[in-house]
């Protein structure tokens, strides 16, 4: 599988992780072209319908990255996102689809070189799971 | 210790019993109306149905194995805003739990509302219910009840009760304010009366039954009665799991979906006042559709047929009461109370929490603490970086 390229889907929020994406850009720090990033104003934003339909596209993993704690633009979006995760995981993980393909990450907008290396972990992750289920199988 | 009471059951009358009840509460100065089971006047069907003619209580049904529909639907419609008098509400416990997720959710309101629960015999499908249910309607339901309560079971004539019955661990009217026990208690004489509230306990308080204390049996029979249930419940659930346990098993299981969205209607717990699978979100472009054949090589329509399922799946799975209304509803029976009750077992579990089981419990996304779930964050398999 050492020349799969898994596609993998960042909802990324506007002020932290968007804006260390940014910040690894402008300092010129390689991160795989894998990851195929959205921004959102918030992770408290991302429905998880978005997710569900990132993965049954066939998107081999799905990140979603805010702020840290305490740093959230709208106070506290980032924890009601990571009950929603905490609840996608649940549920994906019964019809198959390991937890590791989706992630919940936060990155604060200094953090450039932190961003680049999850940005790799991540990728190198996905690698290792291989394709995802519904990218193979006809899913309805 | 919650005040208890008796109900005199004469000529084992089951159903003569709790129609005189309804009749004395029906008759209170306070109560203006029941809301119950009821038998229409031209066929043998039972619906909820808004009684103040208290002569009207001689075709309520709340022992009929019918269930047409989640009355928590209903009474939330009946309680969005003051009523303008007091109802009591006749309800099974797997309604009542929906109820308390509606109130929750602000679309039902307790205030003006007593709930008067019974233990639950347990209902055939729609499908099996039009198949047995004959005339005279009197004599099924009196054929029914008995069979259930003298441990006969409720399997006759060809029918059984609905698997969402069958799997229910919860048939005791918790949430109610007012409950009536049926197992365990010996319903040739009296049935057993407990309020649960301080509302309940005002009303009974006044209606002149003789007090009682909890009949010895009763813990036992209950005992037994859920060992039964939750052997089945968890058979289903490793079955349901098996059929389901990657994407293309579960696109099997739901091949024969229609995406009629039946089974959010039926839900009484599909909470959104507009569904967005049918706004025009999914009005899509027509050369969408090709870009998605393209894509796959095919593609089946009407598309979003799992897209569905998992996002209901996302928004009600933590309030799911597993009435069993969505199997109910399908008009292909694809067996999806098995699906849903699975998954929401394990999703209300993953966040300590029971649909319906407290007015006080919030639901789980509707808050959060800043400290939990770290096994969520970060990218390191096993790791639980920040």
């Amino acid at each position: 599988m050492s020349d799969f390229e898994p596609t993998i889907v960042a909802f990324f929020c506007n002020w932290c992780t968007f804006t260390a994406a940014d910040l690894a850009g402008t300092s010129r720090l390689a991160y795989p072209p894998n990851i195929r990033i959205i921004r959102v104003m918030c992770t408290g934003m991302v429905d998880p319908k978005y997710v569900i339909k990132a993965l049954l596209e066939g998107a081999d993993g799905v990140l979603v990255s805010g702020c840290n704690p305490g740093d959230c633009h709208y106070i506290n979006g980032n924890f009601k996102a990571r009950r929603r995760i905490k609840l996608l995981k649940e549920i994906i993980e019964q019809f198959g689809f390991e937890p590791q393909r989706l992630r919940l990450t936060w990155i604060g907008a200094s953090d450039g070189i932190r961003f680049s290396e999850i940005m790799r972990e991540m990728t190198d992750q996905i690698k290792r799971l291989g394709p995802s289920a519904a990218r193979l199988k006809m899913v309805i | 210790m919650a005040k208890t009471a008796r109900i005199e059951v004469k000529d084992q009358d089951l159903l003569g019993a709790l129609r005189s009840f309804l009749k004395t509460v029906l008759n209170r100065e306070e109560i203006s109306a029941v809301l119950a089971p009821w038998r229409l006047p031209m066929k043998n069907r039972v619906m909820p149905t808004l009684i103040m003619d208290p002569q009207q209580l001689d075709q309520a049904d709340p022992l009929a194995p019918a269930f047409a529909i989640n009355s928590a639907r209903v009474l939330s419609r009946l309680t969005r805003k003051p009523v303008g008098g007091q109802v009591a509400a006749v309800m099974r416990p797997c309604e009542i739990r929906a109820f308390v997720e509606l109130v929750k959710l602000k679309q039902g309101r307790t205030e003006d509302l007593v709930i008067i629960g019974l233990d639950c015999l347990g209902a055939y499908s729609n499908r099996d219910y039009f198949r047995w249910a004959t005339d005279p309607p009197e004599a099924s339901t009196q054929k029914f009840s008995r069979a259930v309560l003298t441990g006969a079971g409720a399997a006759m004539d060809g029918v059984d009760l609905a698997p969402a019955c069958k799997a229910c661990e919860a048939p005791t009217a918790e949430g109610a304010d007012i409950a009536i026990g049926l197992f365990g208690v010996d319903t040739a004489k009296e049935l057993f009366v407990q309020a649960r509230t301080g509302k309940g306990e005002s009303l009974l308080g006044k209606l002149g039954l003789a007090e009682t204390s909890e009949p010895s049996a009763r813990p036992r029979a209950l005992e037994q009665l859920m060992a039964g249930r939750i052997a089945y419940r968890d058979a289903m659930f490793e079955q349901t799991r098996a059929a389901t346990e990657t994407a293309e098993k579960l696109s099997a299981y739901l091949a024969d979906c229609i995406n009629c969205y039946n089974c959010r209607v039926a839900c009484p717990v599909c909470y959104c006042r507009e569904c967005v699978f049918v706004t025009d979100v999914f009005d899509h472009e027509p050369s969408q559709y090709l870009r998605w054949a393209e894509h796959r090589g095919a593609v089946k329509l009407p598309t979003d047929t799992l897209f569905y399922h998992l996002t209901r799946l996302a928004h009600m799975s933590t309030a799911c009461v597993g009435c069993g209304q969505c199997s109910n509803a399908c008009p292909n029976g694809i067996p999806l109370m098995e699906l849903f009750r699975s998954v929401a077992h394990r999703t209300q579990a993953a966040f300590g929490y029971l649909a319906g089981r407290r007015l006080d419990e919030k639901p789980p996304l509707t808050e959060f603490r800043e400290n939990e779930f770290p096994e969520v964050v970060g990218i390191g398999e096993g790791k639980t970086a920040a």
